[in-house]
């Protein structure tokens, strides 16, 4: 019915997220000195991981549009959701409540074990570079 | 069927730029989160229709499956169709802005 509008909510949450701090990590590049910035090297920015969260979140969301158009719920007209015109908002709201939001929680769960990896992964790097 | 066809392009192109990494950037980590994003979505979808349906959501009608199907290619190409002005828009190699600046010097 609509549940991909749950992850494309998330998803300019995260997206805005990035983008702050994105600028904040650019401040504190200027300021590091070139012995801080080699040790920085080793490891993946915050705002590099988010970019993993919203690329799962936007693109998932875009083929799930298009799944949705596919099928005719998803109009091109006010209100864009057939379920609302039709009086089916409660059944749709129960959809993205249970749907929706499994599917931005599965998304954000395996973003965490990715970032998870990344960070035992660039442990290991610095060990062995010790 | 849409979730399977889905699942098989995540693997594909996971495979294509685990192995091609090295050689050039082509944004092909964004078709693969792009497809991982939407198997996982369309898993969530699957497991409540499963608890909803029991047994039967494995055996869908011919109909249904093919028009399933039909769906998952078509999904497949609109991933690739979005990657593919992604890659064209960031131009991570150059190449584009090569051709450009070529034409206007001449």
């Amino acid at each position: 019915m609509a549940c991909f509008l749950v992850p494309a909510a998330e998803a300019i949450v995260t997206t805005v997220a990035t983008q702050v701090i994105k600028s904040k990590e650019k401040k504190e590049a200027t300021g590091t000195s070139h012995s801080e910035s080699i040790v920085e090297a080793s490891h993946i920015s915050l705002s590099k991981k988010m970019g993993w969260l919203n690329k799962m979140l936007w693109g998932g969301s875009a083929l799930l549009a298009f799944e949705h158009v596919w099928h005719g719920e998803v109009t091109p007209f006010f209100p864009f959701l057939t379920a609302v015109s039709d009086g089916n908002t409660m059944e749709m709201l129960k959809e993205m409540s249970i749907n929706g939001v499994l599917m931005a929680v599965i998304v954000t769960a395996v973003w965490g074990g990715m970032v998870a990896v990344s960070e035992v992964k660039a442990k290991q790097l610095s060990k062995e570079s010790k | 069927m849409t979730l399977l066809i889905t699942a098989a392009a995540a693997v594909i192109s996971t495979i294509i730029w685990y192995s091609t990494i090295q050689k050039k950037d082509m944004k092909l980590g964004t078709l693969c989160l792009m497809y991982w994003g939407a198997s996982l979505m369309w898993l969530i979808d699957s497991i409540v229709e499963y608890v909803e349906l029991g047994a039967d959501f494995f055996a869908p009608e011919s109909a249904d499956m093919i028009n399933d199907a039909f769906l998952g290619i078509s999904v497949v190409i609109f991933g690739l169709i979005i990657w593919l002005v992604i890659l064209l828009i960031k131009d991570p190699s150059g190449i584009i802005k090569n051709v450009l600046f070529k034409k206007n010097a001449k």
